[in-house]
């Protein structure tokens, strides 16, 4: 079988700056930040008491409450975004084949707030005061393994977990699995809900996150010299794919092509990227040779850009190596400093943003990007939102273990 | 509150259904829709409420509310004397 075109057909957000594609886009667009003081838990022994929050979230508006009880809010994320994701592609799961349909979405830890109530319940109650529920709500695959059941799909369904790479992955192996004929339709993306007490406490031992707790909105800062870490966010994001004809066939709306899906590691550090970039470039010229672009075609890059040292200086450092003079052709941006890390469901709601921008022919600012570090000088656009003509865009995921995934679309029509 | 009544609060936390569709001749997988994950949480649900131990045994044996509701009282009953 001859390989076969992909195509986006609905995107789905439950994130920081709004729980649609429409609004997320809105909001993006017009250079609003989804960071603040957390309201969750009490951070006074936190050295970072900021995060990017999900506002406003009901699981009971999206499912069931008595199958919500039964999820982590990981869980209940991804389940909803599916289902805002299916409304948006206007696609009824029943209605096509669901042998032929599948899901992929991923979590790069998955049920923390979970692990932690359960394991204080032990420790309070005894053996016996673990919840029946525990496992099945701490699995990382279960979000995968819900959606699965509440919309019906019976063809793969399963996970990557990579980290920060977890939904740049899970999307890239749904693209394969329709491109190779597996599959027609795929639900994909990822899920994290990790603002929880040892969570943060985990990424402040590590020195990863953003202290700036006086200026929430300012605190994340991808490429600027003032940066001092990420920021944790939290949400899901899903695409729905569709082999092009099966698209077609129906009418549906098409964003954007999905053309290319490069992977690499870099065998290198647990946390930090290699110090010449090697891996995240290799990642992306992988994806360039699958989508059969050169590099001069790329007019747009959703760079990861978490806003720390290591991975600001190195990113850019292998986005030069790809493209050469064209980098500085290229419009960069990192929406992570509007919606905070979203850790396994940043690749996804950041193909997401590129995706938008294709459409619309205009890049997200990258907030707070006031002084570029000079060893940072590529064209990122910053400030506010700029106009510019897309025909092609990637986004590029890096994350812990040194997993990298880089994903091409392409303008449809 | 009565027994039935506690019971019957904490079969509509678990399950989300509607309090008058639970009698006490309902069985909790026929009627109830409950599988053993749900009938465990309940379990341990009634044990924090009523602060004592249901064996595992005793557990298993309750297939209906009214299983659980004599196996309370009894316990209950016993207790005070």
């Amino acid at each position: 079988m001859a390989p076969r075109r992909v195509v986006i057909t609905g995107m789905g957000t439950i994130s920081p700056l709004g729980n649609s594609y429409d609004e997320f886009w809105t909001r993006l667009i017009a250079g609003q930040s989804g960071i603040g003081l957390i309201e969750r838990f009490d951070t006074s022994n936190h050295p970072a008491k900021i995060a990017a929050e999900v506002k406003d979230f009901k699981a009971q508006d999206y499912m069931p409450r008595a199958e919500a009880r039964r999820m982590d809010l990981f869980i209940q994320y991804g389940c909803a975004a599916t289902r805002v994701a299916l409304e948006d592609a206007a696609l009824d799961v029943k209605t096509v084949d669901l042998d032929r349909t599948g899901v992929i979405v991923g979590s790069g830890i998955g049920g923390l707030e979970t692990y932690e109530k359960q394991h204080n319940a032990m420790l309070k109650k005894g053996v016996n005061g673990v919840s029946p529920f525990f496992i099945p709500m701490l699995i990382p695959n279960m979000a995968a393994g819900h959606i699965s059941i509440m919309f019906g799909p019976r063809g793969p369904a399963s996970c990557s977990v990579t980290a920060c790479a977890t939904a740049t992955n899970c999307i890239g192996d749904a693209f394969r699995l329709i491109k190779y004929g597996i599959t027609d339709v795929m639900i994909s993306g990822g899920t994290e809900a990790p603002i929880t007490p040892l969570s943060i406490a985990g990424f402040c031992a590590m020195k990863a996150l953003s202290t700036h707790n006086e200026f929430p909105e300012k605190a994340c800062r991808p490429f600027d010299i003032d940066r001092n870490g990420f920021v944790m966010g939290e949400g899901a994001a899903v695409l729905i794919l569709e082999e092009m004809e099966h698209a077609l066939n129906r009418g549906a709306k098409i964003y954007a092509e999905l053309t290319g899906y490069g992977s690499s590691a870099d065998a290198n550090h647990i946390v930090q990227p290699d110090p010449e970039g090697y891996g995240a470039a290799k990642a992306l010229e992988y994806a360039l040779i699958e989508a059969d672009m050169k590099p001069e075609q790329i007019d747009h890059i959703n760079a990861h850009g978490t806003g720390t040292m290591y991975n600001d200086i190195i990113e850019t450092k292998a986005l030069k190596k790809v493209f050469g003079a064209h980098s500085y052709d290229i419009a960069v941006n990192s929406t992570k400093a509007a919606t905070g890390h979203m850790m396994g469901a940043a690749g996804a709601i950041e193909l997401i943003a590129a995706t938008g921008a294709l459409c619309h022919n205009l890049v997200p600012p990258t907030l707070n990007l006031e002084n570029p570090d000079p060893q940072c000088d590529l064209n990122y656009v910053r400030g506010k939102a700029r106009t510019h003509i897309i025909n092609a865009a990637a986004s590029e995921s890096l994350g812990f273990g040194g997993h990298n995934a880089a994903l091409i679309i392409k303008k449809w029509g | 509150m009565s027994v039935f009544e506690t019971v019957k609060e904490i079969i509509v936390e678990v399950k989300d259904i509607a309090a008058e569709d639970i009698k006490l001749e309902s069985n909790f997988e026929a009627d109830l829709e409950a599988d053993s994950l749900d009938i465990v949480e309940m379990i341990m649900l009634l044990e924090e409420k009523f602060d004592f131990e249901i064996p595992e045994d005793a557990a298993e044996a309750m297939k209906t509310v009214k299983d659980v509701v004599d196996y309370i009282e009894k316990r209950l009953a016993d207790d005070n004397t």
